[in-house]
This record gives structure tokens, sequence and C-alpha cells, in this order.
């Protein structure tokens, strides 16, 4: 019997916490950043004008400074689950495995492969040629954040799959369940949109800078009329489909829901939206309370008489799951004894489906036959997540989106009659929303995995137990070198992108102030 | 539709395939980054060796990417010990990983000599560091490494680091980096300016000396030396992939399979003439001296992994549980979809980085770097 040490799991946790989130500042400008560099080449490659071309060449500079953080931070994540999540990935690799490496084989290598093209290939293939470089590239790096998201969302909802008590793990049943899983599909226009709109904002608002200082005015001008529409398109379908997964949370994750609308208790249908509240973990209820009624139950329910479950009535429901899934854990021991027992069979074919309840009282108690009331009831109630994180996370996040369309609303506006040179108050404010796009990202996933615990697979494998059988030590060891590591990158990469944004393409060379544009050769 | 222990064998040659696209396509990055300051004497000289490798190495590091993420698939139990189990080796070839990367791209964004000599050092280093650690990591698999499965299939590794530091080991290990560096300097032989090819030419000569030697002293050491595994009565190889359902005696021979399988002396031989290769034909024909150094990396890494077929990851602690090719596999279902996606996915991939490569041929000339601009 070998015994988890729970530092181990709370320094596996903040390990790949704090690694996930870094990884997510590059990889959403690197998703956007690339369809605006395909977008300034296709007018480029269409009208023939050469500032088209520089606009690639210079916001290239700066994508390239972030893509190198994002392929280098994304190889830790690869290695952690292996490092920190032994058993995590030996439990559910069987299909969680295969997204990663399907990932690597169609998106990873195409965009890293043709990235040396696109820098360096300028003189040395026909321009019609680079373009074609440029939409893979982009292509490459929306699929790659196809196939990570199927492999998360299996962890959202895991499909497809069934417990296997010969090799005590998680197998495959189906993988067309395990790929057309609704909650990736939606997952993925979110999270790609959300990428758009970053990317969006980040050239807006270093071109907002430029025209504060009057430089480079017909070059920033041009890239905030595309950023702005391009944005506003994002900003519609990332609020639009963040709604939609709203709605499949609802379906398969109801504590998750319930703890984002710090939900206490089942409410007749239906159920009123609070907008502001503090939630009271300790009494369970959300004091001073600000609800608009209907809404809750439209988003989550698109009904008017269904009801949604509050936080009381899942734990209930949950502590029924431990009590049904305890027979499965037997019936799982009594297999590995002898594989043919029929009655275990049949009994781990009826409760199979909560055997993963029944590890939840792995925390508490050994072996979860013996479990008490007290224990089961203790496991049941650890499955609220974290409320109030959960309710403000999100609801500075949805803030955030709907801040979003405003501004592209208007900085759209202005493009289309040419204005976006007349208000310094308006330049001004494009220029500070520039890390407002991250930090409603990062709340995103916030929400999305901190809001999945305390299962690391929803229903099926609790997180402390996925960690590895390592020693506090090492994993202490490993997370300060990253803290350390990752914080000197990240001091690093800010000067940089700095630097070369205040050169401009103007002082990179790039966009000859004075002279009149010409082709290149 | 080929059955289950079929599925296992292709999954472990492809396995192979990857780790010696890895070694061999991302291994001359890991050479010549780390010969920068051995064959380039002042800046345009290593900006000359760093854009003959700048236009790929991106690629090149993906193959170590879809391997581990293959691996996490295909053979999830060798993926989860072998990452946690070694986990400070793993750690140093991670960081190594993460340098590299923002190395190539930071160094040249500020002119300050201090801060493009810290980058070359960077990049030394983490060259140095992957291929020494990569040696020692496959030396400790004929050795065996610490680990034990509980009833559940939860692992437990006794020791660290410094256990992975056998004699044994540490020769393997510096067989792997004589390897990769007679590699890098055969790419840049290739692909840099002549003045600097002179000097990667007598590397290359050099290296590949020093490895044959180490080479046959490693594959004398494990003849003589090192008890080989071995499963204790029929293999059942079509079963589930549980380790603990198998007996494992320690004792035989490592060379035990290429008595019952001659065709794999074919991996050592090819190796060692590759390393004949080099020695006759770097500085005159530098891209099939170039092709032999890469014969030689995946005769290597194809005789290692023969030696110890069928086992993955022998266990010293407890033998029984040691990983083979039979038991530490996903279900069929994941092989098989694997497997389609790989004979789909790998064909386009190679035509795509062929076509990359062909785009990007040619030799980098001083000129040629002086006259570039500053900056991107």
């Amino acid at each position: 019997m070998i015994v988890i040490d729970a530092d181990v799991v709370t320094l596996s946790r903040l390990q790949f916490a704090l690694t996930a989130l870094y990884h997510f500042l590059f990889v959403p400008l690197t998703l956007g950043l690339v369809w605006l560099l395909a977008i300034m080449e296709s007018v480029y490659v269409m009208t023939g004008r050469a500032v088209w071309k520089r606009m690639v060449q210079f916001w290239g500079v700066l994508f390239g400074i972030n893509f190198a953080m994002g392929v280098a931070t994304g190889v830790t994540m690869e290695f952690q689950f292996g490092m920190n999540w032994a058993y995590y990935s030996h439990y559910v690799g069987d299909i969680f495995g295969a997204p990663l490496a399907i990932e690597g084989l169609m998106a990873f290598f195409l965009e890293a492969t043709l990235i040396g093209v696109f820098f360096l290939g300028w003189q040395r293939i026909s321009r019609v040629k680079h373009l074609l470089v440029t939409w893979f590239l982009a292509l490459a790096t929306s699929l790659s954040a196809v196939w990570i998201l199927i492999a998360n969302a299996w962890m959202q909802h895991p499909v497809g799959a069934q417990f296997n008590p010969a090799t005590m793990r998680m197998e495959v049943t189906s993988f067309s369940a395990v790929f057309f899983n609704p909650v990736a599909q939606e997952k993925f226009v979110h999270t790609v949109s959300a990428g758009y709109v970053l990317g969006a904002m980040f050239v807006l608002s270093i071109s907002a800078w430029y025209l504060l200082r009057g430089r480079n005015v017909d070059f920033a001008k041009r890239s905030m009329t595309v950023a702005a529409s391009f944005g506003l398109a994002a900003a519609l379908s990332v609020v639009v489909l963040g709604d939609a997964s709203g709605y499949t949370v609802s379906l398969n994750q109801k504590m998750k829901l319930a703890a984002i609308e710090a939900m206490w208790h089942t409410e007749p249908a239906p159920a009123a939206f609070t907008v502001f509240g503090l939630p009271n973990v300790e009494r369970r209820t959300t004091d001073y309370a600000v609800k608009i009624p209907w809404v809750m139950g439209l988003i989550g329910t698109r009904s008017v008489d269904q009801t949604m479950p509050g936080i009381s009535e899942l734990v209930d429901t949950a502590r029924k799951r431990i009590d049904n899934g305890i027979p499965a854990y037997d019936a799982m021991l009594m297999l590995r004894q002898d594989k043919d027992n029929q009655q275990a069979q049949a009994t781990l074919a009826a409760h199979g489906k909560d055997l993963g309840y029944a590890l939840l009282l792995k925390r508490y108690v050994d072996d979860p036959r013996q479990a008490t009331p007290a224990q089961i009831q203790q496991a049941a109630d650890s499955t609220i997540p974290n409320v109030p994180v959960l309710f403000w996370s999100f609801r500075l996040m949805v803030a955030c989106g709907f801040y979003f369309i405003a501004l592209f609303a208007l900085s759209f506006w202005k493009a289309s009659w040419r204005t976006l040179d007349r208000q310094r108050w308006y330049l001004r404010l494009v220029l500070w929303s520039l890390p407002l796009p991250w930090v409603a990202i990062e709340l995103g996933w916030i929400v999305a995995e901190y809001g999945r615990q305390p299962w690391a697979i929803e229903g099926v494998l609790p997180t402390a137990l996925g960690v590895s059988s390592v020693s506090a030590g090492q994993v202490w060891t490993s997370l300060a070198g990253f803290m350390l590591f990752y914080s000197v990158l990240a001091v690093i990469d800010v000067v940089l992108m700095l630097k070369f944004a205040r050169k401009g393409p103007d002082g990179l060379g790039i966009w000859p102030a004075t002279q009149p544009q010409h082709e290149a050769p | 539709m080929p059955d289950y222990a079929t599925l296992r064998v292709l999954w472990w040659a492809i396995l192979g395939f990857l780790l010696i696209g890895f070694a061999i396509l991302d291994g001359f990055d890991f050479g010549v980054a780390a010969l920068l300051k051995l064959l380039g004497r002042n800046n345009t000289e290593r900006k000359v060796l760093l854009e003959g490798i700048e236009a790929n190495w991106e690629g090149n590091q993906v193959w170590f990417i879809v391997a581990g993420a293959s691996t996490f698939a295909a053979w999830p139990m060798l993926y989860a010990v072998s990452f946690s189990g070694m986990y400070f080796a793993i750690a140093l070839v991670l960081l190594a990983l993460i340098l590299r990367p923002v190395g190539f791209k930071f160094r040249d964004k500020v002119t300050d000599p201090r801060w493009v000599s810290l980058w070359d050092w960077v990049l030394v280093v983490s060259g140095v560091t992957v291929m020494l650690v990569s040696g020692v990591a496959f030396g400790n698999l004929f050795l065996g490494v610490p680990f034990a499965f509980d009833t559940d299939l939860r692992m437990r590794w006794e020791g660290g680091l410094l256990n992975l530091l056998q004699p044994f080991a540490l020769l393997t290990g510096l067989v792997s980096t004589a390897m990769l560096l007679a590699h890098g300097a055969c790419w840049a032989a290739l692909k840099a300016d002549h003045l600097i090819a002179a000097r990667a030419v007598r590397m290359a000569r050099m290296m590949t000396l020093a490895f044959a030697v180490l080479y046959v002293a490693a594959g004398v050491w494990v003849a003589y030396a090192i008890p080989g595994y071995a499963i204790i009565g029929p293999a059942v190889t079509d079963g589930m992939s549980n380790p603990l359902y198998k007996q494992v005696a320690v004792g035989s021979s490592w060379f035990a399979s290429y008595l019952r399988y001659p065709w794999f002396w074919s991996a050592p031989l090819v190796a060692l003439l590759g390393a004949v290769g080099v020695q006759a034909l770097v500085g005159r024909r530098d891209l099939t001296a170039f092709i032999a150094s890469s014969l030689m990396v995946g005769g290597t890494i194809a005789s290692a992994g023969f030696a110890l077929f069928p086992f993955l990851l022998p266990s010293s602690l407890d033998p029984h549980s040691s990983l083979t090719v039979w038991d530490a596999s996903s279900s069929r279902g994941t092989l098989l979809l694997m497997l389609l996606a790989v004979i789909v996915l790998m064909p386009i991939v190679i035509a795509y980085t062929a076509w990359v490569y062909r785009v990007m041929r040619g030799r980098i000339t001083l000129d040629q770097v002086k006259r570039d601009e500053p900056g991107y």
C-alpha cells in the first residue's frame, strides 16, 4: 500500500496551475496573431502593396518572440503529466494520450516545421507559396487547439471509456465519442475566439500607441482597421459561444455551474441570475445578493420550467453515488483475485459508473469499504469546489467579454469613418485595455479547471489519486526551479516585446519613415 | 486487422522510429549547439552555425514531443514510470529543451556581446545536457531501474538522480555525446561556410572515432558484465496490459535476443559502418557523410532497443514489475487507432519536412550573415 502524501498533491496541483496559466499567456496570442498575419499577407498578395508585407514582417517579429515562449512552456505541460501525475497518466493514458499524440502529428509538426520558412523564406519562395505557408501555419495552430481541447474536454466530460479491472485503468470504448465530445466543440470555439480577441487587442493597442506618438500613422491605422473588424467578430463569438458552453456545463457538470452561480439550494424554475453577492461558504448562503429573475434558468436549461439543482442537493446526489460506488470498488478487488467471478462482474457492470465516487473516499480512509457515514459525508462535501473564487472569476470574465464587444464595436465604427486617430482618450483607452484579454482568459481557465475539483477526470478519478509516487521535496525543488526560471523568462520576454514594440516598424527598418514605399524585390 | 500482439510489436517499432527520427533530426541541432564555441571562433562564425539550424530546429524538436505523446498514448505505463521515476533527469532535459527555443530566438535580439555570449553558453550547455542525460538514461535501461508496482498498479521508485550515475550509464552517456557531436559536426560540415566546415570535418573525424571505440566498449561491457532479463515461461503476447501477470528472471544475457533473431546484428553493423562512412567521406562528400552519420545514430539506438526486446523498462527493484512490449501497452483499440493516425499523417509530415529542407538548402556563408539585417 503506497500512502499518498497530501503535500505532494497540493504542490503538484500548484505546479500544474502555475505552469498551465503561464503557458496560456503565450498560446492565445499565437492563436490570434497568426490569423491577423494571414489576413494582412493575403491583402499584400492580392494588392501587391508593400505596406501590407511590412505589416506582416513587423507583427511577425513580435509573433516570433511569443511563439518561442509558447513552444518552450508547452514542453513543460507534456512532461508534467508523466513527472507529477504518473497515476493519472497510467489510469487514463489509454484515452487521454491519443489526442495529444494526434495533436503532435497533425498540427504541431506542421506549425513548427513551417515557422522557419515563414521567417526565413521570404526570398526563397514565391509570394503565393509564402502566403500558403502562413495560412497553413494559422490552420495548424487552430488544429492544435482542437486536439488539446478534445483532451481537456474529456477531463470535464469523460465519454467513450470504461474501467478495466484487469489493467486497473480506463480504456477506450468509442473514439468517435471522445473526438466528437460536444464539450470539446464548444470549448474549442470559445477558446480560439478568446485567442482571436487577444491577438486583435494586441495589434489594436500597440498601434494606438503609435498614433498617440504620431509615428507610423498609415501603418498603425491599417493595422487597427484589420484588428477592429477581426476583434469585433471574435468578441461576439467568444460571448455567444461562452453562453453555449454554459449550457453544456449544465448538462454534465452541474456542480461546477451551481458553484459559479453560488446557487446553494435548488430554486423554483426558472432560476434567477445573481449579478452580485458575497458567497458565504460556512452558512451556504449568498449575502447581499442582487438577482435578476429568470435569467439563470434560461441560460442553464433553455427553458422556463426545468429546475437547476443547487449545491446542497448536488451534495446529496454525490453521497448517493458514493454509496453506490462502494460495491463497485468491492467487485473490483474480487475480480483482481478471480477475474472470472461472474457475480463481481455483474456488480461492477451495475455500479461501475460510480466507482470514481468510491475513490473519493481514499482521501479519508484506506479501504473505501470500511468508510463510516461521517467519512462518506465528508467525501460528499468535498465535491463542492471553491465557490467564492468561481463566482467572482466568472463574473469578472463575463464583464471583460462585454467590455471587449463594446470596445471593438467602437473601434470598428471609428475605423469605418476613418476617425481612429481623432480622440486621444479613445487611443489611451485602447492602450490601457491591453492586459484585459489576458485577465479574462486566465480567469476562464480558473473557472474551468478549478471548478472541476475535486476531480482530475469528472466523476472518474479524484485529483488527489492522480499524483506520482514522488516526494514533496522533489516537487518543491522542481516547483521552485520553475518559478525562478519562468520569472526570469517572463522578464526577458516582456523587455524584448516592449523593446521591439517601441522600436516599431520605423525603428526596425521595416518601415522607412520618410521615403515612399517601393515593392521589395 | 493486425492482432493485439502484432500491434504491440508495430508500436514498439514506431516508438523506435520516432526516437531515431528525433535523434537524427534534433540530434544535429544539439550537436551544433554544443559545438558552437569550438567551431565558431567569433560572433559572425557562430551566427553562421546557428543560421544553419535556425530554419529547422523547431520542427525537429517536435519529434521529441511526438515521441513523448505517442509513448503516453501507446505505452502509458512506460511514460508514467520513466517520467516520474527519473524525475530530476527528466527535469534537466526539460530545462534544456525550454532554454533552447528561447536561446535561439532571444540571442540576436540584443547586440550587447555579454548578452550574446550568455545565450551562446546556454545553447552549449543545453545541447550537452540533452546528449549526456539521454545516453545515461538509455544505459540505465540495461541495468534496470528501481521501481515496483503495488496491486493498484501504483508505482514506487527507490533512489534519486545520483543512482542513475552508474559507471556503465556514464559510459553510454559518453557514447551518445560523442555520437551526436559527430553528427552535429557532419551537419556543420555540410551547411557552414568552408572556413568553419574545415574545422567541423576534423571534429567529425575525431568524434566518430571516439564513438566507435566507446560503443564497442559498451557492447563488450553488456556482453560480459551486465546480466540480462528474461520472461519466465512462454510470454503471453496478447494478454491484458498488467506487468504483474508475468514473472521475470535476471541472469541471462542481453545478447540473447541477438542469438534468437540473427538479423538484429544488422543494427550494430549499420552503426559502425556509418562511423566508417563518416571517416571516409566527410569533407569530400558532405551530404553522403551526413547520411552515414544518420545511419550511425539510427543503428546505435536500434541496437539498444533490439538487445532489450521484449523489455521496455526492466526493474532492478522487482524484476516482475518490469515493463515489456507484451504488458505495458494501451488497449488494442487505442493501438489500432493510433497506428492509423501514424500511417495517414506521418508520410505527410515527412513530405513537408523534406520540402522545407529543400527550400532552405545551401551553405550559409560568412558574407551572407554579415549582409543580413539585424533584428529579425
